[in-house]
């Protein structure tokens, strides 16, 4: 008896980590904004709602190979992401921040909405099914593990992209100080766009992995969009390494939590851990002070 | 002149339910409710507290007095104070570490946006009793009109309940308005460390204020339980709730004894308005459903770019600009 309820529980845990790939993708986009721009983009999981239906409607409807329609998702995402900093944060960004994040609060509501205009409320999904994997008596989806390696080798990319080209670089000065960066000749307007493109396209990735495990509907951002915010805080806003850390630990108290009883329970327990751990650190789990 | 106004006011709101059809009453209710909770909100919100865990409180007003009520039997009498004080506790419980530890800005917005969302799970998780995302309904007594169960089946009674607890919210808006603590937090707002330095209790005066806050927005819950006799915990909690709180007082002004109300009276009409216009559409053979919450989408966001001190706040201002341009 012990030992089957050992292999449920690694299972759980295992899945747990699988389904983290995803999450910390998510937050690394919503981070890296953070960090650079210094504002919280409420609305980041509309714009992957966006770019799921994107790839619904290529690959599931106009039957365009799965591949390019992902590329056509992220690059969709991207501008999506500039657009909104060009047109709703920048016109804001001397004022509180808080005005920040209640403007992209009203993205949300507007592109949720915009999208049960445009594709109705109904639940839809790619019809994809891909293999279950079985691997000594446990279950893995093939579409996680594929989501966590996408995950993982999105995230080397990004942090080469960071650590190895000029504008990597340029981003990572304007994080640090955003005043002094401009007067050492870095154009700030510049870093913006690339910041909020690559964080859009970031989203437009982690959409083409989510829509091979989960049905897309205009409201499929509430689902993951606080879970998100939460990885993020919890990592320490900006902090890419801390969001990637604790994307893993929340996912995998989710998922347990969610092997004793109903998921919401996992819910609940992770947001729970999540305030609790606020006020034993918190700048966030690798924050600075 | 604007003397007499709130007179007039006070005066056309005491007489209204005698003389005003059953829908424009309900409308008036439902913005009676809402301008209490926005005008909690906005107790807290106009010193930089910004919480968007206030969907949590609601919902901890309504379902606390609607779960006593229907599994105990307690009448909502008892059940109100008792889920005001439970919204209490649990103000205090999150904001206390909040404060101690120094969460301001956005990580304090989105600690309390996590709160929002940790009471609305297990309101769904707990469907057994709640009964989740279908969402519960308060057990009616007898013929539905009873001053025990705070039920009443006409819409006339309960116009006077809502009418006094929105006036009991403008009241303490005024006290915290005119006392010394008001003085304290706004300058708490500027700099913490200079005011602990000045002799402000800074943890003392911002949890103050909160669970002041939370108790009225769980009066609020309650009252829109009491009201609707529906409540889910999508219907008054969640993150779209919390937001929905925040931007009505963004568009009506955050500053001002009023503008909440304000916003209330703006945010409602315009969805009832779009919502009417999209159900003729909908006779018509269009469907457009989406496109009333569209628009009510962009337009927040305009506000916030172009009118950041809310609709009140800047008449306020352009008024008091004109006056000083005659005098000068």
């Amino acid at each position: 008896m012990d030992e089957i309820f050992d292999i449920f529980l690694l299972e759980a845990i295992i899945n747990g980590i699988l389904f983290g790939g995803v999450l910390a993708l998510l937050s690394l986009g919503l981070n890296l904004i953070f960090g650079v721009v210094d504002v919280v983009w409420i609305c980041y999981a509309e714009l992957v709602m966006f770019g799921m239906y994107t790839v619904y409607w290529l690959a599931g409807v106009y039957d365009i190979n799965i591949f390019i329609a992902a590329l056509g998702a992220i690059a969709l995402v991207s501008v999506l992401g500039w657009l909104v900093h060009v047109l709703i944060i920048s016109p804001i960004l001397g004022t509180a921040p808080i005005n920040q994040l209640l403007a992209t609060g009203g993205l949300l509501f507007f592109l949720q909405s915009v999208a049960t205009l445009m594709f109705s409320i109904e639940f839809r999904n790619l019809g994809l099914r891909l293999p279950i994997l079985e691997f000594s008596e446990m279950y893995f989806s093939y579409a996680r593990l594929l989501a966590f390696g996408v995950a993982l080798v999105g995230m080397v990319v990004v942090y080469l992209f960071l650590t190895r080209t000029y504008i990597g670089a340029a981003i990572r000065a304007i994080s640090q100080d955003r005043e002094i960066m401009v007067l050492m000749g870095v154009n700030a307007k510049k870093i913006y766009w690339v910041t909020a493109s690559i964080g859009g396209g970031l989203a437009g990735l982690a959409a083409c992995l989510l829509v091979l495990q989960y049905d897309v509907h205009p409201f499929v951002g509430i689902s993951f969009g606080p879970i998100t915010f939460i990885i993020c805080v919890l990592g320490g806003l900006g902090n890419m390494i801390g969001g990637f850390i604790a994307a893993f630990i929340l996912s995998i108290i989710i998922s347990i939590g969610g092997l004793y009883s109903e998921i919401e329970w996992g819910y609940v327990f992770a947001f729970a851990f999540f305030i609790v751990m606020m006020f034993i650190r918190p700048q966030g789990l690798l924050g600075k002070k | 002149m604007t003397r007499t106004i709130p007179f007039i006011i006070g005066f056309l709101l005491v007489v209204a339910p005698f003389s005003t059809p059953q829908y424009p009453l309900h409308l008036l209710i439902m913005i009676l409710i809402w301008s209490l909770v926005y005008t909690a909100w906005s107790l807290m919100g106009r010193f930089g507290l910004v919480s968007l865990g206030h969907g949590a409180f609601m919902s901890i007003g309504a379902y606390v007095t609607a779960l006593l009520w229907n599994y105990s039997g307690i009448s909502p009498w008892i059940g109100i104070p008792a889920a005001m004080i439970t919204a209490a506790i649990m103000a205090f419980l999150v904001a206390y570490p909040c404060f101690q530890f120094k969460i301001v800005g956005h990580y304090f917005a989105l600690v309390t946006l996590a709160l929002s969302e940790v009471v609305k799970l297990v309101i769904i998780a707990s469907r057994d009793h709640t009964g989740g995302s279908l969402g519960f309904t308060p057990n009616r007594e007898g013929d539905g009109t009873s001053f025990y169960a705070l039920q009443f089946a006409d819409k006339e009674t309960f116009y006077f309940v809502v009418l006094g607890a929105w006036v009991l919210g403008l009241v303490i808006w005024r006290l915290v308005d005119k006392s010394m603590m008001r003085y304290a937090l706004d300058s708490i707002s500027e700099d913490e460390d200079a005011s602990a330095a000045a002799g402000i209790h800074v943890t003392g005066s911002k949890l103050k204020i909160t669970m002041l806050s939370a108790v009225l927005t769980a009066l609020g819950g309650a009252l829109y339980c009491q009201y609707q006799m529906f409540i889910g915990p999508e219907v008054i909690g969640g993150i779209g709730i919390s937001l929905q709180i925040v931007f009505a007082v963004v568009v009506g002004g955050l500053y001002t004894m009023m503008g909440p109300t304000i916003g209330a009276i703006i945010t409602l009409l315009m969805t009832e308005i779009f919502r009417n216009w999209i159900t003729s559409l909908r006779t018509e053979g269009i469907d457009l459903a989406g496109l009333d919450t569209s628009i009510y989408g962009l337009m927040l966001i305009l506000f916030i770019i172009f009118l950041p001190k809310g609709v009140l706040g800047e008449l306020i201002d352009r008024l008091a600009g004109g006056r000083q341009k005659d005098t000068s």
